[in-house]
Order: C-alpha cells, then structure tokens, then sequence
C-alpha cells in the first residue's frame, strides 16, 4: 500500500500532463476548471504547506548548532536573526504601520533592497573570479587535448570582443566568420544538440519508468 | 516474483488506460466548434518569443513542449493533430521500454557501458569513510516537480544507503521544502534498509535557503568548514555551479557532479574530478542499483537513440542532395 498509492498518483499525474499536451485545451475543460493548470496549482498548494517543513528546518539546524556553539555558529545566529528580521516585519498587517507589510517603504521592502540583493549582485559577481582560477587549470597545456582546447578558447575569447575581433581581422579578413561557422555553429553546436537529445531521451525514459512504476529509487526503494 | 507481477499489472493497467483514453475520447469529449475557441495565431508569435527567450536564457530547461511549437490544429478534432509525430514517438518510446523491461526480467543479458564517475562514487565515499569526513550531496537547485531534482533524489538514495552501510557523515543541503521532504523520506529509507537506522538523523538533509545565491553561499560555508572529503552534485545546476564546484576544489574535495544543463558542463567539467553528462544522470540510479528491471529501461533508451542516429543521418543525406523537405516536415508541428 506504501508504494501502489504513490506510483498509482505518480502515474495519474503524468498521465494528466501527457493528455494536456496532446488534446486540445477545450476538452480537458470543464465549466471553470481546466485540467492542467489545476494539476500545476495543486503542487504550488503543496509546496506552500512545505514551506513550514522548511522554516522548521532551518531553525532546529541553525537553534542547535548556536546552542552547541558549534564551527561558525557565529553565522548561524545571524541566519537565525535574518529569517526573523525578515519573516516578522512581513507578516503583520500594514495597517498597523507603513513599516509593515511587503509594501514599499516596509521593513522588509528595505532589507530587501539595501541588504539582501546586494548581496545576491555580489555573490554573482564573484563568479567572474572563479571562472578566471578555473579557466587557469582548464587551459594548461598538458597533453594534445588540452593545448587544443587552449586555443580553441583564445579564439573564441578574442572573437567575442571587439578588440579581438578587429585583431583577427588584421591577420586576414575570414578569420572571425570562419571562428563563428566551424567552432560555435559546427563544432560547439554539434556537441550541444547531441547533448540535448541524450538528455532529453533520458528524462523521458525516466518519466516513462516513473510513470509505469519501474523506478522506485525516488521513494527510496 | 511478487514484484514482478505486481509491475506487470500496472504496466498493462497504464497502457489500457491510456488506449482507452485517446480511442474513446474524441466519442465522448466536446469538438471544438471552431478555430475562434483555440489559442488563435495572434498569440502564437508571444509564445514564440517566450520560448525562443527562455530557450536562450541561461536558465533554460529544454523541454519537449518548450522546443515544440504551441500553435494548436486548425480543425474540428479533439486531438492536437499536429502532434502527431510525438504521440507516435512517445508510444514507440514506451513500447521499446516495457520490450526490454521484459526481457531483462527474463533474465536476459544486457549489456550497459561502463560510466567511470558512477563507479568512482562508491570509492569516494569509501575515502571520506577513511578520512573520518563527510560526504557533501546535493541534489540540484530545482523543485521537486523537475525530473533533474528526481533523478538527483533517486542517486541520493544510491549515496545514503553507502554512507549508512560505512557509517559516515552525510550532508544534503537542499534549496525547496518538497525536495527536502522527499530527501528525508529516500535517506530515512536508505539508512533503515541498510540496517543502521540509529545513524539517521533528520538534519542530514537540511533546508538551508530559498534564494540561488544565499543557498550558494551557505553550502559554500559549509564546504569550507566542515570540510567534506566527498562532493556529489547530481541535478539541475545554474550560475552556481562553478561558485560551487571551485570552492568544493578549493576545499580538497574530491567531487563529482552530474546535470543535464548544457551550458554547465564546462564549468563542471573543469573544476571536478568526474562528470556525468546529460543522460548518464539520468541513468545513474538504475546504474547504481545493478537492478535488471531498471537497466533494461536503459537499454530501450539506447536503442531509441540509435533510431534518432539514424533518422538523423537520413535527414543529412536527403538535405545533402536537395530533396528532404517532405522527410523534415514529418518532424515539423503539422
């Protein structure tokens, strides 16, 4: 029973999706209630009722660790501090004060802005380094392959700028169209789309195993 | 034996199901009166867009209704006629599956290539048993609803069940409340069914952060605290990835990641020690579980894929020649 039930949903579900897509709209709607988008709201339902599974979470993990004092719980306390400073001021009704609410001017409207996307900028920005340290062991010219994919590397990084591109230009005229035909749309693109069927062929056999009760592992079985 | 039956009943529980859905229902379902109830074909240049814009963002998961158009059939017909050639093809599919499935629970010999970084996992684990580290997994950034996180899930289960057999630390930080009750329920299973269920703890798989960037940096902190001798990355990975991978290098981890997103696997490729690409994620699972069942579902996808090869090679050699429009329009929304 522990396992019929979940495969029997996994498999009514799935089968909603695939009668979405290939019928007409009109005739999975009856009255007001169209099949697929009610499916879809369905797991947004659920996943509003996890979110306290979630809150839960990270509070004992963060609670315990500040408790134990722990490595870094110096981090965990302003996790702790951060989830509350955010959640309170939201919740409570704005009439009480403009400082409630989500709206502009609340609380949470200028953590938002003046802290926590900053920071989210910032974290992006740092992957420029990271991609710079990487590229670093990338390129080393170690063996065939590597010298290959080094050059390969410099000449589509030259052509992608303007500067490079006027260089490459220099030498002869056919050099960045050249770079564009057989390394991004031949070589690049080739891989790519290989890539892409591999995958999608895999996802759609995972579902139909999923779908027909083959895979269990999801389930933990 | 009983599971054996029991999957056959289903399986052929699904496909009267679905027969009798698509024979029966154009009889009983009301036929569209006219084009004027459809999506009309002012709206299908947005979709276009919307699609062409998501397909080139960063963030893009292909999908077989994203690359497909969303222009509906200009007749009276329940069916989306001008899809066709994907039921065709999804039955096919389905019929090649369940034909291997059935053999390999015959018992027949089937033959899976050896995937280096799917083997190397048992091995990492082991070393992070050694060292007295844990292991660091985690299943993809993406809600439960993508099959990326499902089948980063289904490996995790693979990986716990290893860690509850050595009794070595694991950790999943994970980015969505569904996923972590999924990943609890697969590591609380995995640790019981590998007889060490006073190991489990429900922290093992943790909510750590709503937010791309927050979750990166919290699993980052971690990572260089905790220190983890093993880093498994298995799903739907974006920007983070290299924030991810290069710290985890940084950190002496041995790592390896696994995601059907295109645009990440350089980045993966170049800051971890193994990479599953595309299809070998999703093959991971039954890879792991040596389960004959699953394999064959394997195999029926190989042979899929050696179809696509050759209807591929067809279409060059007919596009080579100047003649292929009628062969190309057969995988065309009609």
């Amino acid at each position: 029973m522990k396992t019929t039930v979940p495969i029997i949903i996994a498999f009514l579900s799935g089968f909603v999706m695939i009668l979405a897509f290939f019928v007409s709209p009109e005739s999975v709607t009856f009255g007001n209630f169209e099949l697929e988008p009610e499916v879809l709201s369905w797991v947004t339902i659920v996943g509003g009722f996890t979110l306290l599974l979630g809150v839960v979470s990270i509070v004992r993990v963060n609670y315990n660790a500040v408790k134990r004092r722990n490595d870094g719980w110096v981090y965990k306390l302003a996790t702790l501090i951060s989830v509350f400073a955010m959640a309170i001021p939201a919740v409570i009704p704005n009439g009480l004060s403009p400082l409630f609410g989500t709206g502009p001017g609340s609380i949470y409207d200028w953590l938002f802005n003046y802290l926590d996307a900053p920071m989210m900028s910032t974290m992006f920005a740092m992957l420029a380094f990271y991609i710079a340290s990487a590229a670093f062991r990338a390129f080393r010219t170690r063996n065939t392959e590597a010298t290959l994919l080094l050059v390969t590397a410099v000449l589509v990084m030259l052509w992608r700028i303007p500067m490079g591109e006027i260089m490459l230009k220099s030498i002869h005229e056919s050099i960045p169209g050249l770079i564009n035909t057989y390394i991004m749309n031949g070589a690049n693109m080739a891989v790519q789309r290989g890539i892409i069927i591999g995958a999608a062929l895999g996802a759609a056999a995972m579902s139909l195993r999923i779908m027909l009760g083959i895979e269990r592992t999801y389930m933990g079985k | 034996m009983r599971r054996g039956l029991t999957i056959s009943g289903i399986n052929v529980l699904a496909i009267l199901l679905m027969a009798f859905t698509f024979a029966v229902w154009p009889l009983s379902a009301p036929v569209m009166a006219d084009s004027s109830q459809v999506i009309d074909d002012s709206t299908t240049p947005e979709i276009l867009t919307d699609t062409l814009s998501e397909l080139s963002s960063d963030s893009a998961v292909v999908s077989a209704s994203d690359i497909m158009s969303d222009k509906p059939a200009q007749n009276d017909s329940v069916f989306r006629t001008d899809r066709l050639n994907a039921l065709v093809l999804m039955i096919l599919f389905s019929i090649v599956i369940l034909v291997y499935t059935k053999w390999a629970r015959e018992g027949k010999r089937l033959f899976i290539r050896k995937i280096s970084g799917l083997d190397e996992v048992e091995e990492a684990v082991g070393r992070a048993t050694e060292m007295g580290k844990p292991v660091l997994f985690i299943p993809g950034i993406q809600e439960i609803d993508e099959i990326e996180t499902i089948a980063g899930i289904s490996i995790l289960g693979r990986v716990a069940r290893m860690t509850a057999s050595y009794d070595t630390p694991l950790l999943v930080p994970v980015r969505y409340p569904m996923v972590l009750a999924a990943g609890q329920e697969v590591v609380e299973q995995a640790y019981i069914e590998a007889g060490n269920p006073d190991s489990y703890n429900r922290d093992i798989v943790r909510y750590v952060a709503g937010e791309q960037f927050a979750f990166t940096a919290t699993v980052n902190g971690m990572m260089m605290r905790e220190r983890p001798a093993t880093n498994i990355y298995m799903g739907a990975f974006f920007a983070e990835s290299l924030l991810l991978a290069e710290t985890g290098n940084a950190a002496g981890s041995i790592q390896i990641a696994g995601t059907a997103q295109p645009a990440q696997l350089p980045f993966f490729v170049a800051a971890c020690d193994y990479t599953l690409m595309g299809e070998e994620l999703y093959a991971a699972s039954a890879y792991l579980s040596h389960e004959p069942l699953l394999l064959g579902g394997l195999k029926g996808q190989d042979w899929m894929k050696i179809l696509l090869i050759i209807l591929i090679v067809i279409g060059i050699i007919l596009a080579s020649f100047g003649f292929g429009d009628w062969y190309f329009s057969l995988f065309e929304s009609m």
